[in-house]
């Protein structure tokens, strides 16, 4: 994925309602309409979130006769959850990291298992 | 008592009305110690990475109104990252923080550590960048910049997910 799609699919779900959208259409494919029913907005604002989710490849529309239904293209998410990941675990080795900072210092402070208070914390 | 020493994890989530990014994570530690290991450059550099990085603390007055740099090196490439320590309190750090290779964007960062009690705090971290778009393209761009954010409204997504 480029980084321009990556920021599209960044922007599609910065909105709640695109998300939601999307964790409806990770159930099964629905039309414009179905995925209206329970916003109180127009089918045209439906749709403009609709194009914005196809824009960022996140979903496609099959032509099928008239229906048309929307269709998730869940290996982007996939990708995205991916991506994610390693941001997660980027942090988390950090903070496992600052762990072992922080029991070195606990040592420092009970030389004599007597725990001493860091001074002016409660003043 | 005893404990099971839990493997604590990172929790992230992003604001959907400005560009925020929030994390909180908890430790066995004091807030006080929390403090030294975010003001005192020895100990900052062995901890904050990213992993494989080695961190040379260039400048540092880590005191209201000081200012920080230090430079993120791994094979021969090098990243830097400055700003200023807009306030430094007890329990509470205030910072700027700006990637040298981006040097037009500036994160306003605020840390806080919480004392949960029993030895524990949790450490409260809230990142402002300038735009969405900055976030974003900042995000895309896979650029380790020192402030692991992730997208929890991608995450809350994904949880509903089957």
């Amino acid at each position: 994925m480029s980084d321009d799609q990556l920021s599209r699919v960044f922007a599609a779900l910065a909105d709640p309602t695109r998300r939601d959208m999307v964790a409806r259409l990770a159930v099964g494919d629905a039309t414009v309409g179905e995925l209206a029913a329970p916003y109180d907005m127009s089918i045209q604002a439906v749709s403009k979130h609709v194009k914005v989710l196809a824009d960022a490849g996140l979903v496609t529309q099959r032509r099928d006769a008239q229906r048309r239904p929307c269709h998730l293209e869940a290996e982007v998410l996939d990708l995205m959850t991916k991506w994610i990941d390693r941001y997660r675990q980027q942090a988390q080795e950090r903070y496992e990291r600052l762990d072992a900072v922080l029991a070195e210092l606990q040592d420092d402070a009970t030389p004599n298992s007597q725990p001493t208070r860091q001074r002016g914390a409660a003043s | 008592m005893t404990t099971t020493h839990p493997r604590y994890q990172v929790t992230i989530e992003a604001d959907a009305k400005v560009p925020i990014i929030r994390m909180t994570r908890d430790f066995d530690a004091t807030p006080a110690q929390l403090m030294r290991a975010h003001t005192d450059p020895d100990l900052f550099a062995r901890w904050v990475g990213p992993n494989g990085m080695e961190t040379r603390i260039v400048d540092w007055d880590a005191t209201t109104g000081g200012r920080w740099r230090y430079v993120a090196a791994r094979d021969g490439e090098e990243y830097g990252f400055h700003g200023s320590f807009h306030e430094v309190g007890e329990r509470r750090i205030v910072q700027t923080f700006t990637f040298d290779g981006m040097p037009d964007d500036v994160a306003l960062e605020t840390l806080w550590f919480e004392d949960l009690g029993d030895g524990r705090t949790r450490l409260h971290a809230q990142s402002l960048v300038d735009s969405f778009e900055g976030r974003d393209q900042w995000l895309a761009s896979g650029m380790e910049v020192g402030v692991e954010e992730g997208y929890a409204k991608l995450d809350a997504l994904l949880a509903e997910l089957p």
